[in-house]
């Protein structure tokens, strides 16, 4: 324990009324039924070290600004008041903290640690037992502290002093863990204290490995060979040979999933606008003759569920960083997230789980953070609430990025340096990559260490710097460090080469830290080079203009040896080829049997279909998600020419965003995805080529060319290890590769997140809903001439463009009403490439006024947020769609979520030459734009729906709405 | 109009004509890169610089004929947007000082307006958490009110930008201040509808006292305001229902000034 004295200095908003913090609290105390007279809140700003008046002065002047805030305590303290302090835990990052050490350092007081917090008053009697309620529901137990005490009590000053990290001399303990002669239940449950997650076949192979060699590894080499074996890093269900089965079907063996379906497809399709597939950090795309654009989606789900703030603030990080690591610059942010239903009831809520609201609240704020303050505009997303998500919540993090073609280099040279930039390595996110890969239980809530907060300055300073590296030539390779830490990035980029490294010049920000942790250490906010030693002083130059630590810890050598050492002394010795290919190969076991039932009992007849517009568009997956969305910023850097938000009102869903990447052009990207695991519930193979289907849909929709368009796979899945759920991700994944053949779109890259699995207090483990993300992105050839989706002009037509079919099986209506469905929306794969060429040659000729995707909801959803966000009316005879099987009923012709179709609206004088345009492709005229304020849609001339928008409009807009009250 | 910002050009007299820009960038900084594309199109010579190299005097402010402080989240917006940033800057303060005393024009947008508050380069109030409780993004018009004379907001009656901020709620010192502000006529910009009018939230986006969306000092070359105008400089960047390009003309303003 540090023996420092503490000097702390309370900030105290004056307006404590629009206080955010001063606001959760009173929530949480009307949620506790109680109602003090008063609360308050300020940050807590702590500093130890040698105090002087001068230096209270020095921090008071750096932390208040009087016009907002005052130093010191709220009201004068009655002797009932209550206060309550959180404070991060030790080592746990502190951004703001950091700034002010910094500062104070600059400004003559050397020496000194600053922490952040904040500290809340109570004012009022209240009982001790709901201060204590109070003061956990504040705190996030993962990362911070919390203590309470009345007023009248004086500060524990252990207390404070318990947030700095305690002064610790460096360990350089390295341990050899005896392996020979371990029987297969020994190494298991070595394996299970280590927290390897490696399954006993690979403890057996490494066992034998230095057998061979007469030795036994050190925990540096375990830990090494454990990260770079593990399902995160290796993705070793995607490459493993699986007999998968179909009763009625047969057998059949698959040698490398992956490979067999989602990258066959892009060698089919073989488009030469693809650079990079699979290979980097990234995949990459050619934008036009000068430059290239990347596109990378990843997952922090597990983090996110425990802390949802911070998980899913380093999931931005990490995928922004993944994008540097292919020599890009981020242009735009993207985010899918899945939550649980927000009024799940506490007591419903399995062991450990953070209530939805919460992780709701902080995932979004944790994204808006990251992005915001790097200065990326988030441009396209989507949330999804089902009750499958409840334990295991999905975070879904996207980055594209933009570069001059050609200029990434990706081949390290013997005798380069291993340069590491950014962040300091901590404890923080040890075992990341090997916790990512096991089944999150219980226990490893309290695990606290996985968990990482990350510091977007430090980001944005190395995003400032590595442009000018790359321009100048001035690295030979660069990867980001992510799961798994150096062992990972150095790991990786040393393959072929070999490496040897020394620990003790990794910049730390404390001491104590094991070779193995600072190896493993998946502190933020790095990036990993190649740096020729000529090109070392000039590229340290620009990282110091930047403010960017960056330090060279090793060499590349050539002899295929990944050598680490400590203090010189050699702590692992690896050979590189077996820590890269002596993974034992992996067989798996799968099998999918799917449901009998072919007929579809339709909906109820005589269902009142205005009532269900209605509740359809107040679901939260359908409603408005402007809540979410405004709290990301999406103009910075001026690029955002299709926004999230149109029409007059600038309340309308683009189906996608548009981005214009290069000022000096009028060439733009569109950006959008496709999800829906409802569909997966019936059969994953339907969900996958409807999700690549709808992604296409959407940046179609807003003018990209269906012929330049990229597609990227993410699969979140339950445990690949169980016959059953891998059955659905061998479905899954061959529904990406037909749906890519038959719309020529390649696979540019993907990811995978399996084992989200809760086990449950009873033992047995519930999986989530098979989720595929299908992330889009495509060229617009003109922006100029991008769609937008809201209604333009009374008068105007209104075509339905595709077929609709009896589609109702994992329909938005169908959950609503408590139906039961056997059969999943229907593809029609030879004619849909048909459909989207067509919609795009009407976009180049300048004939689109409005166009919409329709998805959840059909038809009928889709009309309501054209209109809702036109603010015009719409006239539809349901009698006129286009239909795929006869006798549909104009229940499902409304509500039917047949794939491939689109929403256009063209003015009268055009309407001829779109029909002559569309040609046989399915298409009818089934409406037109109104003057009067209303959704009407007639069956036989009858009127069966008549809504207002206005009212349509508030249905839609509330329900999450009130979730930000 | 068109959207292609033109290159500058190197022939000697051009560059005469041709006043240099400062943009002056810190850690965190993440609007420089629009900056620099609206001044340039704005008629100026643009130089980015990193706040270090100023401080180390690597650059020095009486080369420039224009300074303009840009958004982002300086020092991660720490112990308050905009404070570590000034706090830095005092450092050069009384060049500031002088800089600005020679007439010449200084824009901080958004996190620069936040710095140039703290600076002290700008008064009568602070610019504090929105009243949402949360950083926003939207598009928001402006009105300029009739007594305001600033060169830098010429020609601008009605305008639309977007708004990206979390701290942006105007508070004044107190009741007197704001009203010498409104009198004296540095208020430059107040939130407004699409037809000029005052109005509640999402009119005023944060909740500013007075619906302060822009401050101008006394002598009306310094001006500061949250809206991003080097987002609205080009076609396509703004949405339905707004004139595309709005924003430049604070940017041609801000160069004619520094033309003198």
């Amino acid at each position: 324990m540090s023996a420092d004295a503490v000097w702390a200095l309370e900030v105290v908003p004056h307006d404590q009324d629009v206080d955010p913090h001063a606001r959760a609290l009173r929530q949480i105390l009307c949620d506790l039924g109680t109602h003090p007279a008063g609360v308050a809140h300020g940050r807590l700003y702590l500093v130890a070290g040698p105090q002087s008046p001068r230096l209270h002065a020095a921090v008071r002047d750096l932390c208040v600004d009087p016009v907002i805030a005052k130093p010191g305590s709220v009201a004068p303290p009655s002797a009932d008041d209550w206060l309550i302090e959180i404070l991060p835990h030790p080592g746990v990052t502190d951004a703001e903290g950091d700034s002010l050490g910094q500062a104070l350092a600059r400004d003559g007081f050397p020496g000194l640690r600053a922490r952040a917090g904040h500290r809340y008053h109570l004012h009022g009697i209240l009982p001790p037992s709901v201060v204590a309620s109070a003061a956990r529901r504040l705190a996030h137990a993962v990362v911070e502290s919390v203590a309470w005490r009345p007023v009248s009590c004086p500060v524990d000053l252990d207390w404070w002093r318990q947030a700095f990290m305690p002064d610790a001399s460096p360990d350089p303990t390295v341990e050899t863990i005896p392996l020979r002669g371990l029987d297969a239940t020994a190494l298991q449950d070595l394996g299970a204290r280590k927290l390897l997650s490696l399954p006993l076949q690979d403890l057996e192979a490494v066992r034998d490995h230095f057998a061979a060699q007469d030795r036994d590894p050190t925990d540096v080499e375990l830990e090494t060979i454990a990260q770079t074996w593990s399902e995160h890093c290796a993705h070793r269900t995607f490459k493993a040979t699986i007999r998968h089965r179909e009763p009625g079907a047969g057998e059949l063996e698959i040698e490398g999933l992956l490979k067999t379906t989602i990258m066959a497809a892009t060698a089919e399709v073989n488009r030469p606008w693809v650079l990079s597939a699979f290979r980097d950090n990234a995949g990459v795309i050619a934008f036009d003759r000068d430059h290239e654009i990347s596109f990378k989606v990843e997952t922090h789900n597990h983090p996110s569920a425990l802390e949802p703030f911070g998980g899913a603030n380093t999931g931005v990080g990490g995928v922004v960083r993944d994008v540097l690591g292919v020599s890009a610059e981020p242009i735009a942010n993207t985010d899918v997230l899945c939550f649980g239903p927000l009024d799940t009831p506490a007591e419903t809520l399995p062991p450990g789980t953070l209530p939805p609201e919460r992780v709701y609240t902080g995932v979004v704020a944790g994204i808006a953070d990251y992005g915001n303050k790097m200065g990326i505009p988030t441009v396209n997303g989507a949330t999804l609430f089902d009750e499958g998500y409840v334990a295991n919540p999905l975070v879904f993090c996207g980055t594209v990025g933009l570069a001059p073609r050609g200029r990434h280099p990706t081949q390290p040279q013997t005798g380069d340096l291993i340069v590491v930039a950014g962040g300091r390595a901590g404890r923080d996110g040890i075992h990341g990559a090997t916790f990512s890969s096991d089944v999150l239980g219980v226990s490893h809530a309290e695990l606290g260490s996985v968990v990482q907060i990350g510091d977007p300055i430090v980001e944005k300073r190395l995003a400032d710097a590595l442009p000018r590296g790359r321009d100048l030539g001035l690295y030979n390779a660069i990867t980001d460090c992510g799961a798994g830490g150096l062992s990972s990035a150095v790991g990786e980029m040393a393959s072929d080469l070999g490496a040897d490294v020394e620990l003790t010049l990794v910049p730390l920000k404390y001491d104590g830290l094991r070779p193995w942790e600072i190896w493993l250490s998946e502190s933020q906010e790095r990036m990993v080079l190649a740096v020729p030693l000529e090109s070392w002083p000039a590229l340290q130059e620009i990282f110091a203009g930047e403010g960017v630590e960056a330090t060279a810890i090793g060499r590349f050598t050539g002899d295929g040896r990944l050598r680490v050492r400590y203090e010189g002394a050699v702590v692992a010795d690896l050979d590189c080829e077996f820590l890269h290919d002596g993974m034992p190969p992996r067989q798996l076991e799968s099998v999918w049997a799917s449901r009998r039932v072919e007929s579809s009992p339709g909906l109820p007849a005589g269902i009142d279909l205005g009532e269900l517009l209605e509740r359809a568009i107040r679901d939260a997956n359908v409603a408005s998600k402007e809540p979410i969305v405004r709290q990301y910023d999406h103009e910075v850097q001026g690029r955002t020419v299709g926004k999230p938000f149109v029409g007059p009102a600038d309340i309308g869903p683009a189906d996608a965003a548009v981005l214009r990447p290069v000022a000096r052009s009028w060439r733009g990207i569109a950006v959008g995805c496709g999800v829906n695991p409802w569909y997966g519930e019936i059969d994953p193979y339907a969900m996958a080529l409807l999700a690549v289907d709808e992604a296409l849909r959407n940046v179609v929709a807003v003018g990209a060319d269906p012929a330049r368009t990229a597609v990227l796979d993410n699969f979140c899945w339950g445990n690949p290890n169980l016959p059953d759920r891998l059955g659905g991700l061998v479905r899954a994944a061959q529904g990406c590769h037909d749906a890519a053949v038959a719309l020529r779109l390649p696979f540019i890259s993907g990811k995978d997140s399996l084992f989200n699995e809760y086990r449950l207090a009873d033992g047995s483990s519930r999986p989530i809903p098979g989720t595929l993300l299908i992330s889009a992105i495509g060229v617009v050839p003109d922006t100029r001439r991008i769609s937008s989706m809201f209604l333009k002009r009374p008068g105007n037509a209104v075509y339905l463009v595709g077929l609709t079919g009896h589609d109702l099986g994992g329909s938005l209506v169908q959950r609503l009403l408590g139906i039961q469905e056997s059969r999943a929306p229907v593809m029609r794969l030879a004619s849909a490439r048909r459909v989207f060429g067509a919609i795009h040659r009407a976009q180049r000729k300048g004939l689109i006024q409005a166009c919409h995707d329709l998805s959840e909801g059909g038809l009928a959803v889709a009309a309501a947020e054209m209109a809702i966000a036109g603010g015009h009316g719409l006239e539809i005879d349901v009698g006129a769609v286009p239909v795929a099987e006869p006798e549909l009923a104009d229940s499902t012709r409304l509500f039917a979520e047949s794939p491939t179709r689109f929403l256009v609206e063209v003015t009268p004088a055009d309407a001829p030459a779109l029909e002559r345009l569309l040609g046989r492709t399915p298409h009818a005229r089934i409406g037109r734009v109104l003057d009067s304020p209303h959704l009407q849609v007639r069956s036989e001339g009858e009127v069966v729906i008549d809504a207002n928008i206005e009212t349509l409009r508030s249905r839609w807009q509330s329900p999450l709405t009130e979730v930000a009250r | 109009m068109s959207a292609i910002a033109s290159r500058p050009r190197t022939t000697l007299a051009r560059v005469r004509s041709r006043p240099r820009a400062l943009v002056l960038r810190a850690p965190g900084t993440n609007c420089n890169r629009e900056t620099v594309i609206a001044l340039g199109m704005a008629g100026a010579e643009v130089e980015s610089v990193h706040l270090e190299r100023l401080l180390a005097a690597a650059c020095d402010l009486d080369d420039f004929g224009l300074v303009v402080l840009p958004g982002g989240f300086s020092f991660g917006d720490h112990l308050g947007a905009g404070a570590l940033w000034a706090h830095r800057l005092e450092a050069v303060g009384e060049a500031l000082d002088r800089f600005v005393e020679s007439r010449r024009p200084v824009l901080g947008i958004c996190n620069g307006f936040q710095a140039l508050l703290r600076l002290g380069l700008l008064t009568g109030g602070g610019l504090a958490p929105n009243a949402s409780g949360h950083f926003e993004c939207r598009w928001i018009w402006m009105r300029r009110p009739d007594n305001v004379r600033s060169p830098l907001l010429d020609s601008i009656d009605r305008i639309a930008m977007p708004i990206g901020h979390g701290e942006g709620r105007f508070v004044a010192k107190d009741a007197a201040s704001l009203a010498g502000l409104q009198v004296r006529g540095e208020v430059g910009l107040v939130y407004c509808d699409a037809l000029g009018n005052p109005g509640g939230y999402p009119v005023n986006p944060n909740g500013s006292n007075g619906a302060v969306a822009a401050l101008t000092n006394a002598g009306g070359n310094v001006l500061g305001l949250m809206p991003h105008p080097e987002r609205n400089v080009s076609a396509g960047q703004a949405p339905a229902g707004r004139e595309d390009g709005a924003g430049l003309t604070i940017f041609t303003n801000a160069v004619r000034m520094a033309r003198g």
